[in-house]
């Protein structure tokens, strides 16, 4: 079984625990968007290139993610409503390690 | 008042390919626009990235592709209304269907192919205080009229390519041009930052980092405005404030079109793209159908089929064949001809 827990309160306010697939090269913004999580046009607009801030969530567990690279930093420090546990959704791989994951989805920009 | 056969809206990939096809099918198009340019995404979002799945090209880069477009288009003389977005449609008295766009810019079609992406690119506006009353008195989100900026001061927040080219092109028509990050770091094409580096030397642009604008003050315009940097506030007298945080897509006034809406797309028949208005098509991105995928190749499919029944909209009982380019070749409307060479037939027997 290659698949871990994570959950995943969206920009409502609901929780969602979901499992989620590690063999399938995807990323926190896709598994939202396979769930329906968030409505299709308000996340991973530029498809997941860190290039938009659409897939912004806050990592509330202590799990240890990679760091963020530049392109991720750059596209932070544009985007709103950043908090010091604001990472981009596409830019957070699915691995083992992630299991027990706790993130929030932040706000859409308007 | 633009009149054409087919209006389409959006100018991306999609939309410029519905205009080679139609143009096979002698239907002339005008295409609209939010952004003062063509490509969509493709231009505005990632130029420079690489696409690997159009069909026939291992590795393409979005801004080549846009490029190719074009040239593959042009001989049919398309018409581009940019910078502009279509907000209102209706009917006329003969049937047609007349969409305004936000500069009041009228266009009149029998069919409309909405090609939009994920909608018209809209700026995204940082959260200050009383911005929107500025908005227009000294606050511009996107440059129009560089114009107008002449001999003015600036000051441009942002940290992506257009912060940096803008700051770089108004450096030497205003008075003054100050550049606010809140990193260090921007993120641009190697000579802008080597240019903006230049002229920061040269004391022709003023770089703030890391730091923000934090307050607009002024009574009937913006007169000044507040950064902070490391808790220490600066104030500085200012013609224009542009915020360049870059675009976020929005379906727009297209959502109250009376159209079909499920999940910010616009559902449509399978056979030839059409939405539950008959001569209003959606194509590309902007739709959705069972086991629709949002891939450029699939918009390219669907502006194809589109075309076919546009053309029976257009021209109805009028006979027409689907043919091969190779075989017809294509006339252009701009007089042009493009066609395979003819295989040359002699005779290798024969003695003079």
């Amino acid at each position: 079984m290659s698949d871990i827990n994570i959950t995943i309160k969206d920009r409502d306010g609901h929780i969602h625990k979901i499992l989620a697939p590690t063999d399938m090269a995807m990323n926190i913004m896709e598994i939202v968007r396979s769930y329906e999580l968030a409505p299709e046009g308000t996340i991973g607009v530029c498809g997941g290139m860190a290039m938009c801030a659409s897939c912004q969530c806050y990592v509330h567990s202590k799990h240890a993610i990679p760091e963020k690279g530049e392109e991720e930093e750059a596209m932070l420090s544009e985007a709103f409503n950043v908090k010091k546990n604001s990472r981009l959704g596409c830019q957070i791989s699915l691995t083992k390690e992630l299991e027990g994951l706790y993130l929030e989805l932040a706000p859409e920009e308007l | 008042m633009i009149k054409t056969d087919i209006l389409i809206i959006g100018a991306g990939p999609t939309g410029l390919f519905t205009v080679f096809e139609a143009g096979l099918l002698k239907l002339k198009c005008h295409l609209i626009d939010a952004l003062p340019q063509a490509g969509g995404q493709c231009s505005e979002i990632y130029p420079k990235k690489p696409i690997y799945d159009i069909p026939g090209f291992p590795e393409i880069l979005a801004g080549d592709l846009t490029n190719n477009l074009l040239e593959q288009c042009k001989q049919f003389k398309p018409g581009f209304t940019l910078g502009e977005r279509a907000e209102k449609i209706s009917k006329d008295k003969n049937g047609m269907f007349v969409v305004v766009t936000s500069s009041g810019t009228k266009h009149q079609a029998p069919v409309i192919a909405i090609a939009g992406g994920l909608g018209s690119f809209e700026p995204r506006k940082p959260g200050l205080d009383n911005l929107n009353f500025y908005e227009g008195k000294g606050v511009e989100y996107i440059i129009k009229d560089p114009a107008i900026y002449k001999n003015k001061r600036i000051v441009i927040a942002g940290g992506g390519d257009s912060a940096l080219d803008w700051s770089i092109y108004l450096a030497d028509i205003a008075k003054e041009v100050t550049l606010v990050h809140r990193r260090n770091e921007f993120r641009g094409a190697l000579d802008s930052l080597e240019k903006a580096r230049e002229l920061k030397k040269q004391k022709k642009i003023n770089i703030i980092t890391p730091a923000e604008i934090t307050q607009l003050i002024g009574k009937e315009k913006l007169e000044r405005i507040v950064i902070t940097k490391n808790k220490v506030d600066t104030n500085i007298d200012l013609d224009h404030f542009i915020p360049l945080f870059g675009l976020s897509p929005r379906l727009g006034p297209i959502a109250d079109w009376g159209l079909e809406i499920e999940k910010n797309a616009i559902k449509v028949d399978t056979f030839d793209y059409q939405t539950n208005v008959p001569g209003i098509f959606a194509i590309g991105d902007i739709n959705t159908y069972p086991g629709k995928l949002k891939l450029i190749l699939c918009g390219f499919h669907e502006a194809t089929l589109m075309c076919q029944s546009a053309f029976k909209i257009i021209n109805p009982g009028k006979k027409n064949i689907f043919r091969y380019t190779t075989v017809s070749g294509i006339d252009g409307f701009d007089g042009t001809r493009k066609e395979a060479k003819k295989p040359v037939i002699q005779s290798l027997n024969h003695n003079d």
